[in-house]
Formats: structure tokens, sequence, C-alpha cells
């Protein structure tokens, strides 16, 4: 899977997230997900599990310290699939 | 004995009214359509397959029916993911509506340290705890996702209630079984009478479904020949009584000092004038599930000293009234405690005809109906109650158990729950003028 697939699958599955006053225009490659898009560490729990789902991957605690912007997220995805 | 009566009968300064009424029943969802079946006699006991499957003897409730586009109008898309607790589901329902009902600003955003919420359970998130319960035994305890605690934790309606309204005073949930929900009206009184909150959202919520009913079919106490007609099952009063019909719903009330209410225009319901809540000890004939006669009628009397009125004041009774054996018990209760009988005995009526028993829920669902009954002058009907107990007629007037809807102007309305524990509480509600 090419990195604009992982990428898109992505934006749909943060942007259920976003509080309401962050846009999803907001999300990019760099966006740091709790500072930048507000997203708060109980819905980083959920956001995982959708990751789960979807991309068929298993994400441990080590992997989840790692998560800070969009690109970790995906850089992860692309090593475990 | 009877302890209240020490305590000095001080005239209470705050006077509390009902400004608001919300309610999720199995016979009606909204005010509205509550409104409606309640003055009609509508059942809201219907089989249910699923309990036919799990081989339960009883295999009929009453459980509120609540669409997918009505629960958007409560709660977010994100709110709903992942969301299976009912009962939480049922309690914001009925507290926002009475909330709006109150003509309270329900999206203001602001916090506001006068209003609270009392808004009880009996258990709460059930089939959210056994979702949870199977995902850890398979090893997944990681994929219970973010929201497995405050779906199931006892407080969760309360939480909810005061996250979505900004309340920033008390909000918790009582619990005492089948009583919470009048104990919720009680304490939430004497909280605004303390002068500790303005305006408290009183109320209760039960879920319902198999693992909800399943002791309560374990302990034999629903009845099970009327899978094939279970709008007839549910037979308070009755010489056929056999059993409670499994039930679940909220109910929710604002409750608001006189003073505030007045001073924004709130339409006012009713007054409450007066509670009380007390426990038989489990002595005297009480046990976990029956109740304590002496300690019925001390919680009877007692409100009727807190609303500093007597007996012959009331002018109808929504009782507890089950539809099991101890119906006949409970009349005479009311009789002693009232010092009343015959066709002196008030209009007595209970609600479990139409809704079954919403355990938790059933206290502040049958209140509603209760302040209904005063601010629209009338008495609902006693449905599937042909044939009155004997035992009851022995001790009250068949005219006193209206089988058909009276349109009456009330001025007094008491109403009482028993609980599992040997708990009781008892509220007595004035028309206002």
């Amino acid at each position: 899977m090419n990195e604009e697939t992982i990428y898109s699958k992505l934006q749909t599955i943060i942007s259920a997230y976003l509080p309401e006053d962050v846009s999803h225009d907001n999300i990019n490659l760099h966006s740091d997900l709790t500072r930048e898009l507000n997203i708060n560490s109980s819905h980083l729990v959920d956001i995982v599990l959708d990751v789960e789902d979807i991309f068929d991957i298993a994400l441990n605690n080590e992997d989840m310290e790692q998560l800070r912007t969009i690109q970790d997220v995906i850089d992860i995805i692309q090593k475990k699939i | 004995m009877e302890c209240w009566s020490k305590m000095n009968a001080e005239k209470h300064n705050i006077r509390v009214v009902v400004t608001g009424l919300g309610v999720v029943s199995p016979n009606g969802v909204g005010l509205p359509a509550f409104s409606k079946a309640i003055k009609a006699g509508t059942s809201g006991i219907r089989f249910m397959e699923e309990l036919k499957a799990l081989n339960f003897s009883c295999q009929i409730g009453g459980m509120p029916q609540i669409s997918e586009d009505l629960k958007r109008q409560y709660f977010t898309e994100l709110q709903l993911k992942n969301f299976t607790s009912s009962s939480i589901l049922y309690g914001v329902i009925a507290g926002m509506d009475a909330w709006k009902d109150a003509g309270l600003e329900t999206e203001s955003g602001e916090l506001d340290f006068d209003s609270g919420t009392i808004f009880g359970s009996g258990n709460l998130g059930v089939d959210k705890f056994r979702e949870s319960i199977h995902l850890i035994d398979a090893g997944k305890v990681r994929r219970l996702g973010s929201t497995a605690v405050q779906q199931t934790m006892s407080s969760g309606a309360s939480a909810y209630l005061g996250g979505m309204l900004g309340l920033g005073n008390i909000v918790t949930s009582n619990s005492s079984a089948c009583t919470t929900g009048t104990e919720a009206i009680v304490l939430a009184l004497d909280r605004i009478r303390s002068g500790k909150a303005q305006r408290i959202l009183a109320g209760s919520t039960s879920d319902g479904g198999p693992y909800v009913w399943g002791g309560f079919d374990a302990l034999r106490i629903l009845p099970y020949a009327y899978n094939d007609q279970p709008e007839k099952a549910s037979q308070p009063l009755s010489a056929q009584a056999s059993g409670f019909v499994p039930a679940c719903g909220a109910g929710a009330l604002v409750l608001e000092s006189l003073e505030i209410a007045l001073a924004r225009n709130a339409t006012i319901y009713a007054e409450v004038v007066g509670g009380h809540i007390n426990s038989g000890g489990q002595r005297n004939g009480g046990s976990m599930t029956a109740p304590n006669s002496m300690a019925v009628q001390n919680c009877i009397k007692g409100a009727l000293n807190d609303a500093q009125i007597t007996g012959k004041d009331i002018d109808t009774i929504n009782g507890h009234l089950t539809a099991t054996s101890k119906d006949g018990e409970e009349v005479l209760n009311w009789s002693k405690a009232l010092g009343r009988e015959g066709s002196n005995f008030p209009y007595v009526n209970s609600l479990k005809g139409m809704t079954g028993h919403c355990l938790s829920a059933s206290g502040s669902i049958e209140a509603v109906a209760t302040v209904l009954q005063l601010k629209e002058g009338f008495v609902f009907p006693n449905i599937n109650c042909d044939t009155i107990h004997p035992d009851i007629l022995k001790v009250i007037d068949a005219n006193c158990i209206p089988r058909m809807r009276k349109d009456v102007q009330l001025n007094y309305a008491i109403k009482a729950s028993f609980g599992f524990g040997d708990v009781n509480a008892c509220v007595i509600f004035k028309q206002f003028k």
C-alpha cells in the first residue's frame, strides 16, 4: 500500500475524532495529533484501534508511544503491513 | 418508633417546584406520546424473541422504542461510536428533554454552579459490560476502547448529563433498587431546601433486556402465562395478578426553588411539598426482597409530616403496586398510614399495568405521570384490573380504583416506591396555583 493511500484512509479515521473547532483542512502529514489537532488522549486510544482494524495490524505499547504526527502513524503502518 | 416525629417539623423557607419533565417509557418516548398513552391506558409490553431464544419463562417485557434518528438528536456521531449503554441513552433523552421542557438552555456552554443532577440507576451499561467481559476473557483487554469505563460506571447517566448541560453543582447517581427514582426526587428536594443548590435535574434510569431481567426470571416472580398476550400480563391490584412484567426506561424532573422559577417566569407543573426516605432494616417481616410494613407506613407518615399535611388531604395515590401478591399488603399500608379506608380512601393507581416494572426507573417515570395528573386534572386508568383482588376490597372501595380515566381536579398527589434491600421513599406533590 503506498503512502498516499494510507494517508487518505488515515484522514478519514482521524476526521471523526477532531474537536468541533478544528477543521478537517488542518490535517497534514506533519500535524501533531494532540498538540495541533487537539485530539484528546482517550480518543487516541480509539484511533489506534481503528487503524488496527482498517489496516489489519496490531500496535504494541512501544509503537503507541512513538505516535506524535500523522507521518509517524504512516511509518508504523508501512512497517507492519 | 417514628423518628421523624421527633424532628422539628419546621417550616421550610425554600419552596421547591417542578418546572420540567422528560420521559422514556415503554409506552411512550417523550412527554406528548407518554401523556397520550397514560390517558388512553396504552400498554407498552411486547413479546421479545430474544427472551424466548434464551429459554426465559417470561418472554415479554417493556422496552422504550428508540429510533437511530432520535438518538442522533441527542448524541454526536463520535459519542455514538461503540455506544451500547441503553440506560445512559434513556437517561440522556429524558434528562435533556426535561431541561428543555423547563425552558432552560442546553447549548449555552456556560458552567452553572447552582444547578446539578441526582440521576440514579440500579445497574448501568450492562450490554457494554458484557461486551467488555467477552473481550477481556479473550485476552483482548486493549481492544476495549476509550469509553468502556464511562459507559458502565454507576454514575454514567449523571456524568453524561452533567457534561452536556454544564452542571456545576452536585452530579451524582443514587442507587436503591426500585426505590431509586423516587429517592432521587426526595434527595433533590432536600438539597434545594438546604440552600446548597437552586436547581436539580432529578431522575433515574434502568437498563433492560435478558442480562438485567434474568435474575428476576430465576426468582420466579415474573408472569409466564402471558407470552402470547403481552399487553394483558401486567395486572396490578387484580385478583389474577401473577407477577411483575420486567421493563426499563428513564424519567426526569427539573426541580428548582420557587424563587428562581418565578424570577425566570417558568411554567410550574406542581410544587414538591414533602418527602421521606427510610428502610425497614430487613426486620419485622422485611427482608432483602420483601418490605417491612411498619417501615412503609412510617415512610408515608414521614412524608405527610414533612409536607405538614394529614392523610385526609391526599386526593390520589400513585402506588408502587407491581402486580405481585404484595399489592394487597401495600394497599393496607396506605390505608393505615393515611388513616383512611373504604369509600373514604383516595384514588389509587399503578402505572405498571401499562409499562411493566421499570425497576430503578420506575419511581421517576411514575412521578412524571403523577405530576401530569395534577397539572392536567386526571387520574390515569388502572388497566388489566377487571377483577380487583378480594383482599384489597376488604380494605378499600372498588370506586377508589379507577379502571377508566377520571377527569378530576386534584390538589395533593402522593407517590411511593419500595425496593430490594427493604428501602422506601415517598414524595408528595401539590397542584401549584
